[in-house]
């Protein structure tokens, strides 16, 4: 059964998926695997300041001798765990209070409704910024700032979508039985809504990697000397001047991602559609 | 001409091909082998539950096959010309011009943006076949044929500015418009009231014997094409069960299938007589409004006993179903009190008692949106007995299978999930869910209404039998007398959202009767050939459509 479901997923993938879906776990086996793939030590100065690609250094060194691929290895690790849990935060935050909105109607509604909006009115970017640079900077801290300010987009949408469901005669059921309301978002709401949701998710996690690269290059992100794709876009930059391409290689690696990404959501998202039919 | 067959299909065969992930894809055959012919001047009636193949039979008579699906056998030939053979050029020549199409639902067939008459002449522009002012003038007569309020000006209203019932008939002048050979007729009075369906009946069928054209009538209700058609076919999973003139099927059906079809209104309930015991459900004056100001009920006055079944007749809009919601708590009332097992119930659904929730239970009339698609049949019939009763695994389990037994399913189907389940064994399952709450009332809104007639026959069966066994009370809500009359032991007649007539069986559907109950009464189609003649002439009031 269940390896059937994983067949039949796989054959409605189409190629673009497929490629997009191989990056993703070449990507996640380096930063599960980081201290036996990395040839370096991401700190360890191991040869000359930009040095050029080479048999001994694959992707080059940076700003400061550093291998850069053993940094990018090493940093994937950072973005994909802090990108991962502010998404994973905004999801259980947006999905919470935008069913909770749709469940409730009347007041709850506008006030959350209209709090999302006081929030979104402000941009997210110098939001963040004014933020981070009052409290101190930790990853929890990051993590928290990206999720709450990301979960206002999931708000929006699992609102939309649990206002559609909440009229079905299946949820007024429920009611007239005399159900709370945990039930009914738990119960009624959340296994109607996800596959919306889900692919949701896979756009999410791409920008919050946009946005975490965008951070760092800020110097607001991930301090150094950890290795995160954006700082590193940001220790190099200062080469392109000089015609060194080593800036690029990690921003390579965000784009690569991101296109990833999107090529699976794309791919799962024009599945759920046409089975939206038959929710 | 007369005697020359106009339309001739010889052993029409249609198929699909499903591609099912992970299996070869396979082909299934829609309908099979179907052949008759038709004169000018004609009426063919095609008849079947859904799925029985008829509305692809009517779209093929204009050579069109609904995506995924393929003619792959047989011809239809119009005059001699095989339709199945044209290129696309020939086929759009002959669509709108000679072949016309009536759809079921007229309201989502205009175009909501255009005025009626730009809409009406647009297949007579189209194919050039008349200058605009002959076509508006030709729209004109039509509108005035078909029985249209203020015919000159008819053409220049927006699809909302008129009843369901007028456009449905502005959609029949749509198809007369371009002076078509041949109309199919696609259910074009399912989704009406059937006061008015008998006004658009009786239109539909003065039309046709105006104009001369052939027509292929789609529905349902055997009783409303024996009003119509001259030969009709039964149908059943894309196969011919019967063929043969109007009197040959009503009075002399040869297959077990059309028998059952033609006697499904004979079912009748003996009515019970009244206790002495006080009512289970006292419904006192009461008025409610949606928006606090326009009354949809007005001051309504019922009661129902343990045991017994109250019907609750009336037209769309007038206020059954808006009733159901105040007694279920769903809309507050204004005014008035309901009275529940000797308790009075809260005006509000979170006011009320666990207790007062259980025993007042509701069945709705789209099974497939009232179970949540994403839960299996036990969870659906075991929450109630666990929210109630606090009753969970191996116990709960046991009484759900007991209750699938009890809705004649069984317990294979405990683990399946409702897009598993045919629309009457959905229906079978919400009457289970209901049922494992032990109430003594059950609300059902039209629980038939989307079924096909046998499928009804048999959950209005299993509910009377319920009823006798647990002593549960309904309060039916319906438009469809044939049920009422079936299952009821005392009715009540709304309209526009009051009480018109309210009391035992016998006494409401015994004369003298109110004008309003002798129109509904008097518009029910009945299996008799010349029903339709006969009470045109004899009614009293008109519909509220005209």
């Amino acid at each position: 059964m269940n390896t059937n479901f994983l067949h039949s997923l796989a054959s409605h993938l189409s190629w673009g998926a497929r490629i997009g879906l191989t990056c993703l776990i070449l990507f996640a086996c380096a930063a599960i695997l980081a201290p036996f793939v990395a040839p370096y030590n991401p700190n360890e100065i191991v040869g000359d300041v930009w040095e050029p690609v080479s048999g001994a250094f694959w992707l080059g060194t940076d700003q400061l001798g550093r291998d850069i691929l053993s940094r990018l290895i090493h940093g994937a690790r950072n973005t994909f765990f802090i990108a991962g849990a502010a998404t994973l935060l905004s999801f259980s935050m947006g999905t919470f209070l935008g069913f909770l909105a749709a469940v409730s109607g009347g007041k709850t509604d506008q006030l959350l409704s209209r709090a999302n909006d006081l929030m979104m009115a402000i941009p997210t970017l110098i939001f963040a910024l004014v933020v981070l640079s009052v409290l101190p900077s930790s990853m929890a801290v990051l993590i928290i700032v990206m999720g709450v300010l990301d979960s206002t987009r999931v708000f929006r949408l699992s609102r939309a979508v649990a206002v559609d469901i909440v009229v079905m005669d299946y949820v007024e059921s429920a009611r007239l039985r005399g159900e709370g309301t945990m039930w009914v978002i738990f119960r009624e709401i959340l296994p109607n809504a996800l596959s919306p949701l889900f692919a949701e998710f896979g756009l999410r996690f791409a920008f919050a990697v946009l946005f975490l690269s965008t951070l760092s290059f800020l110097g607001l992100g991930i301090q150094p000397p950890d290795a995160d794709w954006g700082s590193m876009v940001k220790e190099n930059k200062d080469g392109i001047v000089f015609g060194i391409p080593a800036a690029l290689i990690p921003a390579a690696a965000i784009a690569i991602l991101t296109i990833s990404i999107n090529l699976v959501v794309d791919s799962i998202l024009s599945r759920t559609s046409s089975l939206k039919g038959g929710r | 001409m007369s005697d020359t067959h106009f339309l001739e299909v010889n052993g029409l065969e249609i198929s699909a091909r499903i591609n099912m992930p992970g299996e070869p894809s396979r082909k299934i055959i829609l309908v099979d082998n179907i052949s008759f012919n038709l004169k000018r001047g004609e009426v063919l009636g095609l008849i079947g539950e859904s799925g029985a193949g008829k509305s692809t039979i009517g779209l093929a008579a204009m050579s069109y096959g609904r995506s995924g699906c393929e003619i792959s056998g047989g011809s239809i030939k119009i005059e001699g010309d095989d339709i199945l053979k044209m290129n696309a050029k020939q086929v759009n020549e002959i669509r709108g011009t000679r072949v016309a199409y009536v759809a079921q639902s007229a309201a989502a067939s205009f175009n909501p943006a255009h005025r009626i008459g730009d809409q009406v002449i647009e297949v007579a522009l189209e194919h050039k076949l008349m200058s605009k002012s002959e076509a508006l003038e030709y729209a004109d007569i039509l509108y005035e044929k078909l029985g249209l309020p203020d015919p000159k000006n008819f053409g220049k209203r927006y699809p909302h500015q008129v009843s369901g019932g007028q456009l449905q008939r502005a959609m029949t002048v749509m198809a007369l418009c371009a002076k078509p050979d041949l109309i199919v007729f696609d259910e074009p009075t399912t989704a009406l009231d059937v006061t008015t369906q008998i006004e658009v009946l009786a239109t539909i069928k003065t039309a046709i014997e105006d104009t001369g054209v052939a027509a292929l009538y789609i529905t349902h209700d055997l009783a409303v094409v024996a009003q119509v058609s001259d030969q009709i076919m039964v149908l059943r999973n894309g196969k011919m069960v019967e063929y043969g003139t109007t009197d040959e099927i009503i009075n002399h059906a040869q297959q077990k299938y059309t028998q059952d079809l033609v006697s499904i209104r004979a079912m009748e309930k003996p009515e019970q007589a009244l206790p002495d015991s006080p009512a289970i459900l006292q419904v006192n004056h009461i008025s409610a409004a949606y928006d606090g100001v326009n009354k949809i009920l007005k001051d309504v006055t019922l009661e129902l006993h343990a045991g017994q079944t109250l019907s609750i007749v009336g037209e769309s809009g007038s206020g059954k179903s808006t009733l159901a919601r105040v007694i279920t708590g769903l809309l507050p009332q204004m005014e008035g009190e309901i009275v529940f097992n000797g308790e009075s119930l809260s005006k509000a659904l979170k006011d009320r008692v666990p207790e007062q929730l259980r025993d007042l239970q509701m069945i709705y009339q789209m099974a497939d949106v009232a179970m949540n698609p994403r839960h299996t049949i036990g969870q659906i019939i075991g929450r109630p007995i666990e929210f109630y009763f606090g009753i969970k695994g191996a116990e709960n389990r046991r009484r759900t299978i007991e209750l699938l037994d009890q809705i004649e399913l069984g317990e294979k189907y405990i683990d399946r999930y409702p897009a598993e389940l045919s629309g009457g064994q959905k229906q079978r399952v919400c009457i289970a869910r209901a049922l494992a709450a032990k109430p003594s009332l059950i609300i059902c809104d039209e629980v038939t209404s989307a079924l096909d007639p046998l499928v009804a026959d048999g959950i209005l069966q299993l509910l009377m039998e319920l009823q006798k066994k647990h002593n549960i009370a309904y309060l039916f809500i319906t438009h469809d007398l044939a049920t009422v009359k079936a299952i009821s032991d005392s009715i009540a007649v709304m309209y526009q959202g009051s009480l018109v007539r309210f009391g035992q069986k016998s006494a409401v559907l015994s004369p003298p009767f109110d004008d309003y109950t002798d129109m509904l009464l008097s518009s029910v189609p009945q299996m008799e050939l010349g029903w339709l003649e006969k009470v045109l002439s004899t009614r009293k009031m008109q519909s509220a459509d005209n």
